[in-house]
């Protein structure tokens, strides 16, 4: 490669030879909740890449003090993968009355099939949770599946909360869906991108 | 945005326009195969601000052991730069019997050359090596080649631990010298990486 599109390959701007390919995150999907009872990615979450990224913009419940929350589709119509997890969180409320770091028990799963907790958050208009989910070689029939989440909330009696929680689905079955929901209530508002990383 | 340009922007190949800041970029990828380490001697330099490696399916030949990395600031002639760092980690067994949440003072460094930890061999957690098990996550590296600033670095790593707990470790730190960090080596504290591949990213 030689001339103004090689001398140009560390830029931001202008143009550009093309980066290689699988090289950088790849925009799959995009999901707007309405009102939705979930939003389920039934598609796109294959061998294509090893590895999978969702970001969660401004998702609002319908219900007060709900639970967002995800869960795996490993080979059935149903989201319901065997997990083990764990779960933590920090939290500081606006008028500096409260803080907390702490292992949140409640919210772990040990072998179980049920929907992981990944954040907390509040109705009111002006509240809501944004955060983002890796998902590791889903399509590997060899290893468990491990996920990472962080987000972040505005919860209840104005709390600055945010959650962290990993773990793995315990099957060596593919995971080919994954599907995200509100512990009561619909997603009332909020934007999932799913994208799709190359790591060889 | 309208034209050719617009219309190859998801493409692979050809010329497209350049991507916004914070696009990654692919620079190296080592697939382990019972390998005693992986390292990077290239790819670090001032072309990028920010470096990402990701672990997928990092796999040990041996039963719980520790991943480790350490930096050289000769090219990968020496592995030994001085560190400091914090390690806290989240945990959770399959039976239900033990959750977790705290520091965790034998896997941090305090200005050491020794390898630091990403999942450590301490207390009975290291990762397990049953045919399912393995570890997965990443490793953020800030501007490498930088002389004035020392050079701070990122982890968090998910893995399952040899007695079936999900183990969620989370590392920071710096590098503790002003000389640019221009290669990086991973192993396992003892045996081979038996399986996984490591990739390196720039990020603009």
């Amino acid at each position: 490669m030689s001339g103004i599109i090689a001398q140009n390959t560390a830029n931001a701007t202008g143009l550009i030879k093309a980066v290689a390919a699988g090289g950088a995150w790849t925009l799959l999907t995009t999901s707007t909740a309405s009102a939705s009872a979930d939003i389920s990615f039934a598609s796109n979450i294959d061998s294509t890449y090893p590895i999978y990224l969702f970001e969660f913009i401004n998702c609002h419940p319908s219900g007060s003090a709900v639970s967002f929350q995800v869960n795996f589709r490993d080979g059935s119509t149903a989201y319901d993968a065997t997990k083990t997890t764990t779960k933590f969180e920090v939290y500081h409320k606006e008028d500096d009355s409260a803080t907390s770091l702490a292992y949140a028990t409640g919210d772990d799963i040990a072998q179980g099939t049920g929907s992981q907790r990944i954040s907390i958050v509040g109705n009111d208009n002006d509240q809501s949770v944004s955060g983002s989910l890796y998902l590791f070689n889903p399509s590997s029939t060899t290893y468990v599946k491990h996920f990472l989440s962080r987000t972040h909330s505005y919860y209840g009696d104005a709390f600055a909360w945010s959650e962290f929680a990993a773990g793995y689905c315990n099957v060596t079955a593919a995971i080919d869906g994954v599907q995200f929901s509100f512990s009561s209530g619909n997603i009332d508002a909020g934007t999932i991108k799913l994208y799709g990383l190359g790591d060889s | 945005m309208s034209g050719i340009i617009a219309d190859n922007i998801s493409s692979n190949s050809g010329l497209i326009k350049a991507p916004s800041a914070g696009v990654w970029v692919k620079i190296s990828a080592v697939s382990a195969s019972s390998s005693a380490t992986v390292s990077f001697t290239s790819g670090l330099d001032s072309t990028y601000s920010k470096y990402c490696f990701i672990f997928n399916n990092i796999h040990p030949a041996t039963n719980g052991v520790a991943f480790e990395f350490n930096l050289s600031t000769d090219g990968g002639s020496n592995y030994n730069v001085t560190k400091t760092s914090s390690f806290f980690k989240a945990y959770h067994d399959e039976a239900d019997a033990g959750t977790h949440l705290g520091y965790a003072s034998s896997a941090d460094l305090a200005q050491s050359t020794s390898y630091q930890y990403l999942i450590s061999s301490a207390d009975s957690e290291g990762i397990g090596n049953d045919n399912d098990q393995n570890g997965v996550g990443y490793l953020h590296l800030f501007d490498p080649s930088n002389t004035t600033f020392v050079k701070h670095f990122i982890s968090t790593i998910q893995y399952n631990q040899k007695d079936d707990y999900s183990i969620n470790n989370r590392i920071a730190g710096y590098a503790n010298t002003t000389s640019a960090i221009d290669a990086i080596q991973f192993k396992m504290s003892s045996g081979n990486i038996d399986a996984g591949i490591i990739t390196l990213y720039g990020i603009n």
